[in-house]
């Protein structure tokens, strides 16, 4: 299992073919409260670096990108009544969407755990 | 901070507290302040329940010292449209500064000095941070009667919330003294404070001016009392929208005139009826014809968030306007807005659509306020 960050504070879990993507807990540390969640279309392919999703606090709303290219297998629909799931365990339960990976080589670009630790210090 | 001192943000007295309390530091109107301490939800939702405190000292405190309490009234009645000859000492008021198309150049509270504190001719105002150098320059241009005095020494903090009288009442006896819209100076444990039984939040509570000096013993000594937590301007925003209470630049401005932002209680009835404040043609011919467009309030379906600019449609998918403030708000637990409809469009129960990032989100027209008011009145 391979963990990947964009500079945008999205992660990406692989498991084989397939990217389960969410944001940092850095990232809802930040954004505070979850009170909405717009998820995308089952079978939608997502160019890397496409608005994917969007995560919305009390505050504001932030756009989630895709953080490698490929289409949307399954959405978390668990966030549609419990937005909440991602400020509670945003690296678990709190997961938005599985990508089906359709070029495993843009993971390259990403950066692993200890480059996000520099990047967000 | 920044370095360059031309975008340095100002600092008001309790800085350091909010910043050793967790505080998150954004700007607004002009100054560094917490947007929230543990989360805006927590924030807001110990506002309704118990009771908050919030550093206000950025909006702008002004004396107005005129010869006598008639020339002084006179020139704010010059300025405003509300019937201020009528507060009796220890009253406020809430009304707005018009300019001559009648279009609104700030909101602000007029309070009449307690019996014996100030001398005559003297009254207080509060006004928008943002707004507060251009409206010193901009109220003492058509008035010259009297002066303005911006009160740059003084801080302000609101405590806010159900249990606020309580927390305040361990301190001193002003709870019991004043109701709703009153204010009186009082001692707090020691300190010299201005005391009002007012707020931005639909709860009972009080907004209490003290000597920048006397900012952070006045925050340690109500922070250290178990029902209070400090609160920043998430909660702050969230609270004001849920009690139907406008932000000055959002919900109105300039090129909105307070019969079209459904300001009527900012008009006092004598003054509808002689004019005579700037602004009276349009804003006196408005109330006869009524406005083209009105605030009004929006609940829509689900829990989408409808914020600011967002776009409002017809049931045909016609543009009939745009939201002014919105969010998913924690106490109604609905997605709650205001925004400008026309008038024909405006009553309760109105079919109106928001578009968010495209795409159709369907509410109607909704009863202000959106959790009821719990304000304390005294005769």
């Amino acid at each position: 299992m391979t963990i990947r960050y964009t500079e945008d504070h999205e992660y990406i879990r692989v498991e084989g073919k397939i990217g389960i993507v969410g944001i940092s807990n850095y990232a809802q540390e930040q954004l505070g409260d979850i009170v909405f969640v717009e998820l995308p279309s089952v079978g939608a392919s997502y160019k890397k670096g496409d608005e994917v999703a969007v995560v919305e606090s009390v505050k504001a709303a932030s756009e989630i990108y895709a953080p490698v290219s490929g289409k949307v297998v399954e959405v978390n629909e668990k966030l549609n009544d419990e937005p909440g799931l991602i400020n509670a365990d945003a690296a678990g339960g709190g997961w938005l969407l599985k990508i089906e990976l359709a070029d495993e080589g843009e993971l390259d670009a990403l950066m692993d755990e200890a480059a996000y630790a520099d990047h967000t210090a | 901070m920044a370095e360059d001192p031309a975008t340095e943000l100002k600092r008001t007295a309790l800085y350091d507290r909010h910043v050793a309390a967790g505080g998150r530091m954004v700007e607004f109107g002009g100054y560094a302040l917490p947007v929230q301490y543990s989360g805006i939800v927590a924030e807001h939702n110990h506002t309704r329940s118990a009771a908050s405190l919030f550093d206000v000292s950025h909006m702008g405190q002004v004396v107005i010292t005129g010869p006598d309490h008639g020339t002084t009234i006179a020139a704010l009645e010059t300025l405003t449209p509300a019937d201020l000859a009528s507060l009796a000492p220890g009253e406020m008021r809430y009304t707005v500064l018009l300019n001559p198309q009648g279009g609104i150049e700030d909101d602000l509270i007029v309070t009449r000095p307690a019996e014996g504190q100030a001398a005559d001719g003297v009254m207080f105002i509060v006004v928008n941070a943002a707004r507060k150098h251009h409206d010193l320059a901009y109220m003492q241009n058509p008035v010259r009667t009297v002066t303005f005095e911006l009160r740059d020494e003084l801080a302000l903090v609101a405590l806010q919330g159900p249990r606020a009288a309580e927390v305040l009442g361990k301190h001193c006896d002003i709870s019991d003294r004043l109701g709703f819209m009153q204010a009186a100076p009082a001692t707090i444990s020691g300190i010299s404070a201005n005391v009002s039984r007012s707020g931005y939040t639909g709860e009972d509570g009080f907004e209490i001016s003290i000597a920048n000096a006397d900012a952070a013993a006045l925050f340690d000594l109500l922070v250290a009392d178990a029902l209070v937590e400090p609160a920043g301007l998430g909660a702050r925003d969230s609270l004001r929208l849920e009690a139907g209470l406008c932000l000055y630049g959002h919900d109105m401005d300039d090129n909105i005139d307070p019969v079209s932002a459904n300001l009527l209680f900012a008009i006092g009835k004598r003054r509808r009826a002689e004019g005579g404040f700037i602004g009276a043609g349009n804003v006196i011919e408005r109330l006869a014809k009524g406005a083209d467009t009105r605030r009004v309030g929006l609940r829509f379906e689900g829990r989408q968030p409808v914020r600011e600019g967002a776009e409002l449609v017809d049931e045909n998918g016609t543009a009939i306007g745009r939201v002014t403030s919105g969010t998913f708000a924690p106490t109604a637990q609905a997605s709650i807005a205001m925004g400008y409809v026309p008038a024909a469009l405006a009553a309760e129960g109105t079919p109106v659509t928001a578009m968010v990032r495209g795409k159709p989100v369907p509410g109607a027209v909704a009863k202000m306020p959106f959790v009821p008011q719990r304000y304390v009145r005294k005769q």
